[in-house]
């Protein structure tokens, strides 16, 4: 492994420091200790800002100021937001499974933050480097719809229950497109490590990096990855499980206080992870984009990715209203499933057309990249055009009224 | 194509997102405690009690006749009479509220109070802002706290204001000539029958006001 400089590896450091003065049996756990409250500590505080960024931003995106009253700018809300769901009775309904039910949120929030295990936040800031890590990933991403359907079933409440059923539709559909379209990755790097996976992407021909994003199936793969990502957070415009409208909350309406806040928090990291998954798998993970900007420190460059895609699900949630249900499930099986396979085709062909078929370098990289793209595109507006064709608005004809 | 449409609103909300921290215009939240918009000229909240003058006790419109007691809907006004008389603005000896409370927790600004009272006495407020960390005490208003002088009504609703200071101005007129009137009759009386004993109409005339039943 390759050693950055001194403000590259502060942290890293920092903890050989801290466990070289710890005695020699105590090493091993110092270790874990702190790589497990670094961990819990960055993302709840990352919760915590984004919380109130979100607010503003929808705000600002709906011409309004957002909270703006605790604190300079409103930037303390988090915090009294924290008090108000700590000082909030903690009500469980007398039909509730009460063991179930209270350990729901648990469940939930604490799966989530084993998938930070794998996640390569900096160079040689990884807490465990696992040679199955984003297969570790998805087997233990996968345990949150468990989490879910037991907060739903031990609610005994009919909205709980029709909104756990929804999310766990919707989390299994979209869990095979969002596996599927991260198969690409795995299939160039040949390998499930996610720290191999950026060190393969840190690379730099002349002064680009070798990001997967920068390839046609990358591309693709990205964008299918990042609307299976919002789909499997139940994030807007896939929030149907909590649609107000409908079932009011969903599976967490019978969770108040501390609970509703565990909920809200398991919410925001699934998306921390999942958009780091995805930094890791496409953009490169903690690796600069060019040559000449690798002097800025790992970290930064993952934790500012991460803001930047943070504000791409804002903005999202923000501008898409919320799917039908048949409309959810047709995305899923007719769009994103063909799409994400066509896609490992794309990657399929990417790597046979090496130099020896379309020539040297610069016009065959661009025949390469071309080739690839076409694969893509030419799927995407047929079955574009497949399912517009059946939806075509008319006029409606009232048979009754009028 | 599939995805245009989402890319169009995506562009839009982009372009309010930035509008809003450059073009002031959009943002059309006035921030009230700070900012605040002029209230319309009609609007009314809670009643309170009109006094002419400088002195509230003196010029104490109110004339304790209950009639606001009886007609408010969710009963919030408690009037105690006075037991001696006091003149009004035409002079005329009339009872006077001993307690006037409104129980503003209960009153429902329906403006009843308003439309009922024949001598212009209530009014329609526009002071909103009543919040009280007192929930009894705060909410129960006194004849102290109620009694606002006549300008502030000119100030709060200079129309209606303008309106019932010309029909006062009237009526003191009328009770006025009334009075002449009256005082120039009973001179007349009084000089009839003792044409000689010369002086006393004067006396008379004062003492004629006095005598106008009450309304």
């Amino acid at each position: 492994m390759v050693g950055g400089t001194a403000a590259d590896q502060v942290f890293v450091n920092l903890d050989h420091w801290i466990v070289g003065h710890t005695p020699g049996s105590l090493q091993a756990l110092v270790s874990i200790v702190i790589a497990v409250g670094a961990i819990i500590v960055v993302f709840a505080g990352l919760f915590a800002l984004t919380t109130v960024f979100e607010r503003k931003g929808l705000g600002r995106m709906q011409n309004r100021y957002g909270p703006n009253r605790v604190g300079p700018f409103g930037v303390l809300q988090p915090m009294a937001d924290a008090v108000k769901s700590l000082t909030k009775e903690d009500l469980v309904p007398r039909a509730a499974d009460h063991v179930v039910h209270y350990l729901a949120p648990l469940v939930l929030v604490g799966i989530v933050f084993l998938t930070y295990a794998v996640l390569p936040v900096g160079r040689n800031m990884t807490a465990v480097n696992l040679d199955a890590g984003v297969l570790f990933f998805f087997a233990v991403g996968a345990g949150t719809e468990l989490a879910i359907f037991m907060a739903g079933w031990s609610s005994h409440n009919k909205y709980s229950l029709l909104g756990a059923m929804r999310a766990i539709a919707q989390m299994i559909s979209y869990e095979i497109p969002l596996i599927l379209s991260s198969v690409p990755v795995i299939m160039t790097a040949g390998t499930l490590s996610t720290v191999a996976i950026v060190e393969q992407q840190a690379r730099y021909s002349s002064t680009l990096a070798h990001w997967y994003v920068f390839t046609p199936w990358g591309l693709a793969g990205f964008m299918l990855f990042m609307v299976a990502a919002t789909a499997e957070t139940n994030r807007s415009p896939f929030d149907l499980p909590e649609g107000e409208s409908e079932i009011i909350a969903g599976y967490f309406i019978e969770y108040s206080g501390f609970k509703f806040a565990l909920f809200f928090l398991a919410e925001y990291l699934e998306m921390f992870a999942v958009s780091g998954l995805g930094i890791t798998l496409f953009l490169g993970g903690w690796s600069a984009p060019f040559s000449f900007l690798t002097w800025i420190p790992s970290w930064i460059w993952f934790f500012g990715k991460l803001l930047a895609l943070i504000f791409a699900f804002i903005w999202v949630r923000g501008t898409v209203p919320r799917l039908r249900m048949d409309q959810l499930m047709n995305f899923a099986w007719k769009f994103m499933l063909p799409m994400t396979l066509v896609v490992i085709l794309s990657a399929g062909i990417w790597h046979f057309l090496t130099i020896d078929v379309v020539g040297p370098k610069p016009l065959g990289a661009v025949i390469r990249w071309l080739v690839c793209a076409l694969v893509i595109v030419a799927p995407f507006i047929a079955l574009a055009r497949g399912l517009e064709r059946g939806r075509r608005i008319e006029k409606r004809t009232y048979r009754f009224a009028e | 194509m599939l995805g245009e449409g989402i890319i169009q609103g995506l562009v839009e909300t982009a372009r309010n997102f930035f509008g809003s921290y450059v073009e002031k215009d959009r943002l059309t939240t006035v921030q009230y405690p700070e900012e605040r918009l002029p209230l319309p000229e009609a609007s009314r909240v809670f009643p309170f009690l009109l006094y002419d003058g400088s002195d509230a006790e003196k010029g104490l419109r109110c004339v304790a006749c209950q009639i606001c007691e009886k007609e408010c809907p969710p009963r919030c006004i408690h009037i105690e009479k006075s037991k001696d008389k006091k003149p009004d603005f035409a002079g005329k000896a009339q009872f006077y509220p001993a307690v006037f409370d409104i129980d503003v927790a209960v009153c429902m600004s329906c403006q009843i109070c308003v439309e009922v009272c024949p001598f212009d006495a209530i009014r329609m407020d526009k002071q909103f802002e009543l919040s009280t960390t007192d929930r009894f005490g705060g909410l129960l208003w006194t004849k102290d706290q109620l009694a606002k002088p006549n300008d502030y009504y000119r100030k709060i609703h200079p129309t209606e204001a303008a309106e019932t200071d010309e029909r006062r101005a009237k009526e003191l007129a009328d009770a006025q000539a009334k009075a002449a009137a009256a005082a120039a009759a009973a001179a007349a009386k009084a000089a009839q029958p003792a044409e000689a004993a010369s002086g006393n109409g004067v006396s008379a005339a004062v003492k004629a006001p006095a005598k106008v039943e009450p309304q």
